[in-house]
């Protein structure tokens, strides 16, 4: 076996080795911290960059694309339950892409956290986040991949928390955590349903594996009580685990929320890495979702697929609409976030793996980008989130614009030269040409829509006219501060060249990676199912591409034209002023800046609902159980009383009686033995003369 | 001395015959504080903490003296031959994984009660007379000496409750010792009524498992005996001694309660009740009110437990309750998983006692010891204003980990266990499996509530002033702390360690009526 294979373990274990060394660190060993996790991220990337050319080697061969090593974990009755991992394409790309965006960001955050008191075990953290991460993307066994999914949730609670110390920090921690746990339940119950059927939970297994025919086969026979196919069960099951995860609606809740944490944590976790794992976990069993009794391999019309994408779909038109009216830049890029696992998700509901693929690894480098460059602004701007409050940034921050302004375009999907144009191109146009409706394409459009309008509403109020940041200074409520040091009012500035080298990089990857998906030159595709790429220009002209491309231009000019429209013509004035659209829409603008009421849906029904259910179950302790015990006590002592009033007024005074009756008795028998002579002889004259009148009369007779 | 050896399928391997010694050594400690002098609270200590020590090497030789979990005969001589009652130890694969959780918890216990000074040799007799009769319980075969230990055990919980206890102790140790009795009255008629109807004149385990006990008679016997150990198990309705024993324990009370004691009940559940009466489990072959067999009835009574006691500790304000009806919630999952007379289940069923064991012990360590030996106070809402997690950082790291371990995270004990559980689980009620990850669901929000209130705590008005410095974390506190955390980590990586021993022991022929009652 190859040697890459066998050792891919090394790939998450050297950032779990320098979690663990930091972890033993002291709190001033910065350099220590810092150097220790980024070495060891840079060792696992160049680790990925060699499993990466292997794959590419292998599929250029046209062998077997999946390689696996499995060992055994634990015994149970005669059988062995065991673990392994693999390397095939998908794992390699997501390999390369989360070593190289998590080395990036570790790098900027040493520039970004470099007041925190608590630098190195944020670095302990993020290591401890990349093993978990790297474990998810290499395993090949379902419960490996579960073990490490929740490792990954729980760093990510400890990364959202990390300045808990502020309580809207702790309570989006907790919440995230929650909420994710709530769909890590129903993927918990699929694996065991998928482990009860198939005997088995890992992946490719010579044959045997539960991605591999014969098992599928057999799932797929097997008929639930509600006329569902057992597969598809497991696989709706296995997708809700998703929807916690990528926070697809309805458990989307959570994400908005999470950017509470560190910004860098924001770029890496909750944009780029952990929460595209629920696309990649649907990537990785989409043998699974697209497994359906017929002959014919036939993609997309099984129904796991169609929730699936009815689910992106949805998630992608409703994050969309909220982020046009929020304010904190760091919520529109989640909403954002969110929006565009919604076209992941759709993307691989209609187009398959490599179509959702290829937009997650593009948004992964642009969105990580975004973030970052938020980051900059927060910092440039002295931990200022609200975009009300900055503008005219340009002059003050050209790098952090220029990059800026590059992931917004692709994020936009602005036309042929960014990568966000060809990801979201390749969904739209699986899409239109999905045959069970054309609802989703036309949700998708619209996401288009709105994402190139409220990023260019952001980049009008953050980076261009006036700058409003003195306004903050009269407002009550100005956000939490976390670094004492920047309380003086100052101009903004540039961030630190740690911080911005990362940031032109991610600007570069944003920009080039497009081109490796083209409809003329389809690498990615071809990887991802192994065959081999060849160029060809006429790719562009072939079934409805170039309609679509066409189409979603113009939208894309739609949008940017709104967005200047309403906010570009005349510079904002003042941060205190309504927004333009609220100008136009007040009713609408108040529905979305509350995020449709979710949250408190929730707060008014479940949540309620379980605490209703608890304070219950405690009553129900304390007064019925413990009520029947204190019965049962009482009965007993009552039974006791009963009994010793028995005892004193029945039994005992019987006996007393019997007592002095015998007492009595002996005192009268006490006087006829009193010891004098006289006496007995006298009794025995009485009773001499009672003897002889005895036999005297009866002598007569 | 020789032990007289009776051939009864057992085999008798002269290497384990020390883990006797565990009861012995036990009870030797318990005589030697008794000798000591009033005053020598250091002596006690350390002659407690040597007593503890030597027990869990004899059963460390032990462990790795057992091969592969089969039966193996400790030692085994007449008792009162009138009768046919033997003093038979014997350990498999099952007692040897509960001996070694015993001598964890009570080590660790020792450590986490060093601050003891109120008559602490008297503490450590009754602490030891508690191990003693617990060691005793795992290690009898004959069903009269288990019956026996398991008395032993019940009589110093009362009183370390009753002198060291905190809260409401007098109620609680009353309680508890209550309810053991009941408990202990039920199995007691069972175990008579098993001797008599089997008519062979012995109280050994293995010959009575041999016996086909009448199915009528088994119908009754076995909810009788497994009721009786059942309530020591924290089997729901009759779990409401755990909770206020737990709390008004002393800290290494608690653990050895939550840790241990609770195990008995399991232990006695599976050794005894589902050993000799198999086919109790069977159906009854009629239905009422859904239920088909005594397996349905406890089984959703091991479900209701699993999920009442995770809502219950979600709204407690006392930081120990918290814990007490986690314990319950936790037990459930034993109990569910020896019902689902699944392989997997039974496994896991093992496999949890001994993370329950040893997750339970951290946690009440923390609560118990670290927190309110310190501050005076479980009140979760005073412990809001305190800021544990910046005056006792360990403290705090040991919560989260604890708290991590306890709902389920893999890498730790609990998460092997209760995956093993939920998958026979799967096969035997589906639909209790799903409540059951419900049940997980809300232990993530009590344990996640309480660690946010006792150490992160928000309130804004105290972020200003200074909290008020408290004792540090003492060495003996750190070790056991280590202790405990390492054990549930590496059982978490490496589960095989301990399966390697309960697999064999429970495909043994002692479970074969089990078996062919579940069909496999």
């Amino acid at each position: 076996m190859i040697w890459i294979v066998r050792n891919l373990w090394l790939i998450p274990a050297l950032p779990a080795l320098a979690a663990g060394l930091s972890a033993l660190a002291k709190q001033r060993n910065r350099r220590f911290a810092a150097s220790l996790a980024i070495g060891s991220m840079g060792l696992s990337f160049l680790l990925s960059l060699f499993a990466f050319a292997h794959a590419l080697h292998v599929s250029g061969q046209g062998k077997q694309v999946i390689q696996v090593f499995n060992f055994p974990w634990l015994q149970y009755g005669g059988e062995w339950l065991k673990l392994g991992w693999m390397l095939d394409p998908l794992t390699s790309v997501m390999l390369v892409m989360v070593t190289f965006v998590g080395l990036l960001i570790f790098i900027y955050s040493t520039g970004y956290m470099a007041h925190d008191e608590n630098f190195t075990r944020f670095f302990c953290f993020l290591s401890l986040f990349a093993a978990a991460m790297l474990g998810v993307v290499i395993s090949n066994s379902l419960l490996l991949l579960f073990m490490c999914w929740e490792l990954v949730g729980l760093t990510s609670y400890l990364l959202i928390g990390f300045w808990y110390h502020k309580p809207a920090a702790a309570a989006a921690a907790k919440k995230a955590f929650i909420t994710t746990r709530i769909g890590d339940l129903a993927f918990l119950i699929g694996m065991v349903w998928l482990y009860s059927q198939a005997g088995t939970l890992l992946f490719y297994d010579q044959g045997t594996g539960c991605l591999e025919r014969s098992a599928l086969m057999g799932l797929v026979a097997q008929t639930t009580c509600i006329g569902m196919a057992a597969s598809t069960g497991i696989a709706l099951l296995i997708f809700a685990g998703a929807v916690g995860k990528s926070g697809q609606v309805p458990l989307h809740v959570w994400l908005p929320d999470a950017m509470e944490g560190p910004t860098p944590v924001s770029a890496l976790i909750h944009a780029a890495t952990m929460v595209a794992a629920g696309v990649f976990l649907i990537a990785r069993v989409y043998p699974l979702m697209a497994a359906h009794g017929g002959t014919s391999l036939a993609i997309s019309s099984t129904t796991a697929l169609q929730v699936v994408t009815w689910i992106g779909a949805i998630t992608a038109v409703f994050a969309a609409l909220i982020a046009v009216a929020q304010d904190d830049i760091k919520r529109i890029l989640a909403y954002s976030t969110v929006s565009q696992l919604g076209y992941m998700m759709m993307g691989l509901g209609v187009g398959g793996v490599a179509v959702g693929m290829f937009h997650l690894i593009t948004h992964a480098f642009f969105k990580s980008l975004l973030f970052l460059g938020a980051g900059s602004v927060i910092h440039g701007c002295h931990e200022e989130q609200d975009i009300r409050r900055m503008g005219g940034l340009k002059k003050f921050m050209p790098i952090t614009f220029a990059t800026y302004a590059t992931g917004m375009l692709a994020l936009s999907g602005f036309p042929l030269f960014f990568s966000g144009f060809w990801s979201k191109d390749a969904i739209l146009h699986a899409a239109q040409i999905w045959t069970i409706s054309r609802v989703p394409f036309y949700l998708g459009t619209l996401g288009a829509l709105l994402t190139a309008f409220y990023m260019t509403r952001q980049i009008y109020y953050v980076f261009l006219g006036e700058s409003r940041l003195s306004d903050r200074h009269n407002m009550p409520h100005t956000k939490a501060v976390d670094h004492p040091e920047h309380s003086a009012p100052a101009t903004p500035h540039e961030s630190p060249v740690s911080m911005t080298v990362p940031l032109m990089i991610l600007a570069g990857c944003a920009i080039l990676l497009g081109f490796i998906g083209t409809p003329a030159w389809p690498w990615f595709d071809s990887f991802l199912s192994g065959q081999q790429a060849t160029f060809n220009i006429t790719g562009f002209l072939e079934g409805g591409i170039l309609p679509v491309m066409l189409s979603s231009t113009v939208i894309v000019f739609v949008g940017l034209g709104l967005g200047w429209w309403l906010y570009g013509r005349k510079p904002i004035a003042s941060a205190d002023g309504p927004d333009a659209l609220e100008q136009l829409q007040p009713q609408v603008f108040h529905l979305l800046r509350n995020k449709f009421y979710v949250d408190e849906f929730y707060q008014a029904t479940f949540i309620r609902c379980n605490t209703w259910l608890s304070h219950l179950s405690d009553w129900f302790d304390r007064r019925i159980w413990n009520g029947a015990v204190w019965t049962v006590s009482y009965v007993v002592l009552g039974l006791s009383w009963l009994a010793r009033s028995t005892d004193n007024y029945l039994v005992n005074p019987g006996f007393d009686e019997g007592c002095h009756t015998v007492t009595v008795g002996a005192k009268f028998l006490v006087r006829l033995q009193n010891g004098r002579t006289q006496n007995y002889l006298r009794l025995v004259g009485i009773a001499f003369a009672v003897l002889v009148v005895f036999l005297i009369w009866s002598g007569v007779r | 001395m020789r032990a007289p050896y009776r051939s009864a399928g057992t085999v008798v391997l002269g290497n384990l015959a020390m883990l006797a010694w565990t009861i012995y050594i036990s009870f030797l400690g318990v005589t030697g504080l008794m000798l000591l002098p009033k005053d020598s609270v250091r002596t006690a200590r350390i002659l407690a903490l040597l007593t503890t020590v030597a027990g869990f090497v004899v059963t460390l030789v032990g462990f790795a003296h057992q091969r592969s979990g089969e039966l193996v005969t400790v030692t085994r001589l007449h008792w009162v031959p009138s009768l046919g009652i033997e003093f038979h130890l014997a350990a498999d694969g099952i007692s040897l994984t509960l001996l070694l959780l015993t001598g964890i918890v009570a080590i660790t216990g020792i450590l986490f009660s060093w601050n003891i000074e109120h008559r602490t040799k008297e503490f450590f007799a009754f602490y030891l007379a508690l191990i003693g009769g617990v060691y005793g319980v795992f290690l009898s075969f004959d069903l009269l000496l288990l019956f026996f230990f398991y008395e032993i055990a019940i009589i110093p919980k009362y009183f370390l409750i009753a002198i060291w206890g905190s809260t409401r102790r007098e109620y609680a140790a009353m309680k508890l010792a209550l309810y053991s009795f009941v408990g202990s009255a039920m199995v007691l008629i069972g175990l008579i009524a098993a001797y008599v109807v089997a008519g062979a004149k012995t109280m050994d385990l293995v010959q009575l498992a041999q016996f086909p006990f009448p199915i009528h008679f088994q119908m009754w016997a076995f909810p009788l005996v497994f009721l009786g150990f059942g309530i020591l198990a924290g089997l729901w309705p009759f779990h409401t001694w755990a909770p206020t024993g737990h709390v008004a324990a002393p800290t290494a009370a608690s653990m050895l309660l939550a840790g241990v004691v609770m195990k008995l009940g399991a232990y006695g559940c599976l050794r005894v009740a589902m050993t000799l009466f198999p086919r109790g489990l069977d159906a009854w072959g009629f239905q009422m009110l859904g239920f088909g067999s005594w397996r349905d009835v406890f089984a959703l009574l091991a479900l209701i437990g699993i999920v009442y006691g995770a809502m219950v500790s979600l709204v407690q304000k006392d930081f120990k309750f918290v814990i007490g009806y986690s314990s319950v919630s936790h037990m459930g999952f034993v109990l569910l998983g020896l019902m689902t007379l699944q392989q997997i289940g039974l496994d896991g069923a093992v496999l949890q006692m001994f993370s329950h064991g040893i997750i339970a012990g951290l946690l009440f360590a923390v609560v118990g010891r670290m927190v309110y030996d310190r501050t005076h106070t479980r009140d979760l809402s005073q412990l809001e204003t305190m800021h544990l997690n910046k005056t006792i950082p360990f403290a705090a790291t040991t919560f989260v980990l604890a708290g991590m371990a306890s709902i389920g995270m893999p890498g730790f004990s609990g998460f092997v266990a209760e995956l093993q559980i939920l998958i026979g689980a799967w096969r035997a009620f589906p639909l209790f499996a799903i409540f059951a990850g419900g049940g997980i669901v809300i232990g993530i929000a009590y344990t996640w509530r309480a660690m946010q209130k006792a150490f992160f705590g928000l309130s804004d008005q105290t972020t200003l002033t200074t909290p008020p410095a408290l004792p540090a974390i003492s060495i003996p506190e750190r070790i056991g702390t280590i202790i405990l955390v390492a054990t549930s980590i590496t059982i978490g990586l490496y589960p095989q360690l301990l399966l390697r021993i309960i697999v064999p022991a429970l495909h043994s022929p002692l479970f074969d009526g089990l078996r062919k009652g579940s069909g496999q």
